[in-house]
């Protein structure tokens, strides 16, 4: 009876822990194996033992060219979308203007519209305009289904400012530049921060949109999806894995930082 | 996902608009949109309307298409691929209520029962966004392998024998088969249920559960009456975040199921790719699209919230 009662207590946590647990199982997967030693191309049933794909990294072709071309897109996205997408929410939130609402559902349109849809309209586009499919049109792809979301975080941000901070420094003689750099940017900035590192996760495992506007460049997604039906190997296990450590290890850290600062503060 | 997880704005005290007029001109706000707005026009609604009008042209790729109002492309595509049409929307449902009944739980956890664990879980629930999900959705064929320990499992609890009547699985099979795709849709799109969950219960103020105690509520009536009518903006929200994308999926119909499991996702990167019929494809891809666009819509009106955006 004891025991029926404790499971009736708790069963909100087990149910959630169970959550949890199918959340993490293929990470978990991946990590394991990342020390396989597959007998076959493909890296799907246990073998034995090693730590061969670890030692070297790069060691498939393709695979770390794959890697870069993804960073580099994912970054130049980033930049671009979070520069646009600080102006749009700083409109939104600042200033009354005619056809807010047809802005407002322009910024909303692309986050309810399924990938393929967004994906297969912008190839229409660009095979219209004769565009050289590449780098460039991933580029264009990422910054246009970022944007959205960089807005919609800045935006939280802007609108939970106190609008009497600015006030105080122009009472102090600030200029406009000067109440911007100096009051508005800062307070801001965790916003902009926080779409920014969206739009890089977004753009880095963006598949879909990418699959459909790259024509012969492979990012690091599209190279995954190519092995899965070539041949998977172990590399890919291993880069994964470090991504996630790299994560979690940076998201520990800044929380670390946090606690502290909020120590000293108090 | 920042953004579902950050604390909602205070209603502020003093009304912004108030603010004394600036000296900046009253041009800066559409200075400001201009570049940003122009990039959606450009590479947003402008491909809407090339697609739009792809999908009613007629030709070949060597001779060039003519936009000849040929709607016959819409009753051949709806008649052609009824069947991944359904399919699409029969599984995202499921990944939906799926991802509803084991997210739940989680986001209560975090949002009520965590304690100084709190921060930790959360992290781990955002953690596998890091590995590509093209990485993890591939571990699944290993977990779900022919043989392997959770299809022994599945098969000694006779579970297998219930989900082959059902005509989820075949045989002695999960990979390959619907059960597979579904689960992957369900995990892949599952924290996108959980955070804004979490965001809403997190806004409830825990006195209420109390009043309901005093009020002698057992646990499960406070939930019924209290915790989870106020969390509806976002059930609401969760449920979209998790079917719109899984509709339109095709990577987990691809990499975990069979030629039987395809999604219109699937029908539509084929067209477009591979035998490169562009007006079918336009044709299908717009029919997505408003298929999508008129179930949120009636969604969101029949569930009373429309300040999501």
């Amino acid at each position: 009876m004891a025991l029926v009662n404790w499971l009736k207590r708790h069963l909100v946590v087990i149910a959630g822990l169970l959550t949890l647990g199918y959340l993490l199982l293929p990470n978990v997967v991946v990590t394991v194996f990342s020390f396989n030693k597959p007998k076959g191309r493909f890296n799907y049933a246990w073998q034995q033992f090693s730590t061969d794909a670890w030692k070297d990294p790069c060691g498939v072709s393709d695979l770390c060219g794959s890697l870069s071309v993804s960073l580099q897109i994912a970054f130049w996205a980033t930049l671009g979308a979070t520069a646009l997408g600080t102006l749009i929410a700083f409109a939104l939130v600042r200033y009354r203007f005619r056809a807010r609402g047809a802005v407002n559902s322009l910024i909303f349109l692309p986050m309810a519209m399924p990938e393929v849809v967004m994906a297969a309209s912008l190839l229409t586009l660009f095979l219209n305009m004769g565009a050289q499919l590449g780098f460039w049109t991933i580029l264009i792809a990422h910054i246009m289904f970022c944007l959205s979301f960089v807005v919609t975080a800045v935006k939280a941000r802007v609108m939970s400012m106190d609008p009497r901070l600015e006030q105080a420094a122009q009472d102090l003689y600030a200029g406009p530049v000067q109440t911007f750099v100096r009051v508005t940017l800062p307070i801001a900035a965790p916003g902009i921060a926080a779409g920014a590192l969206l739009a890089f996760a977004l753009s880095f495992d963006d598949f879909i949109i990418t699959n459909f506007n790259a024509g012969s460049t492979v990012t690091f997604p599209m190279f995954v999806w190519g092995s899965a039906q070539r041949g998977t190997p172990v590399q890919i296990n291993v880069i994964g894995t470090a991504m996630f450590l790299v994560a979690v290890l940076l998201v520990l850290a800044s929380m670390v930082v946090g606690n502290r600062r909020n120590r000293q503060k108090a | 996902m920042a953004t579902l997880t950050e604390a909602p704005p205070p209603p502020t005290p003093t009304a912004p608009e108030k603010k004394p007029p600036r000296r900046r001109g009253r041009f800066t706000p559409y200075w400001l949109l201009l570049p940003g707005i122009l990039w959606l026009l450009v590479f947003f609604a402008l491909p809407m309307i090339y697609q739009a009008s792809t999908s009613v042209q007629t030709g070949s790729l060597e001779e060039g298409y003519k936009v000849t109002w040929h709607f016959v492309t819409y009753w051949d595509a709806l008649s052609g691929y009824w069947p991944q049409f359904l399919r699409s929307v029969a599984y995202a449902a499921a990944a939906t209520v799926l991802c509803l009944l084991l997210g739940y739980p989680l986001a209560y956890l975090i949002a009520f029962r965590a304690g100084r664990w709190r921060n930790l879980i959360m992290i781990l629930v955002i953690a596998p966004f890091f590995t590509s999900f093209l990485i993890r959705t591939l571990a699944w064929k290993t977990i779900l392998a022919d043989g392997g320990p959770v299809v022994g499992a599945l098969n000694t609890l006779h579970v297998l024998d219930v989900t082959n009547w059902l005509g989820w699985t075949a045989g002695d099979r999960v990979l390959a088969t619907p059960l597979a795709v579904v689960c992957g849709l369900t995990y892949n799109f599952l924290p996108f249920m959980i955070l804004p969950l979490y965001t809403s219960l997190e806004r409830i103020d825990g006195r209420l559960h109390e009043a309901a105690g005093d009020l002698y509520a057992k646990p499960w009536v406070t939930f019924r009456k209290v915790t989870f009518p106020l969390s509806m903006p976002g059930v609401v929200s969760g449920t979209l975040l998790t079917f719109i994308p899984a509709a339109g999926d095709y990577v987990n119909a691809d990499l975990l199921g069979s030629t039987d499991t395809r999604m219109i996702g699937n029908v539509i990167q084929t067209q477009f790719l591979r035998i490169l019929d562009y007006p079918t494809a336009a044709a299908l891809s717009f029919i997505l699209m408003a298929a999508i666009l008129i179930m949120v819509t009636f969604y969101i009106r029949r569930s009373g919230t429309e300040d999501l955006v």
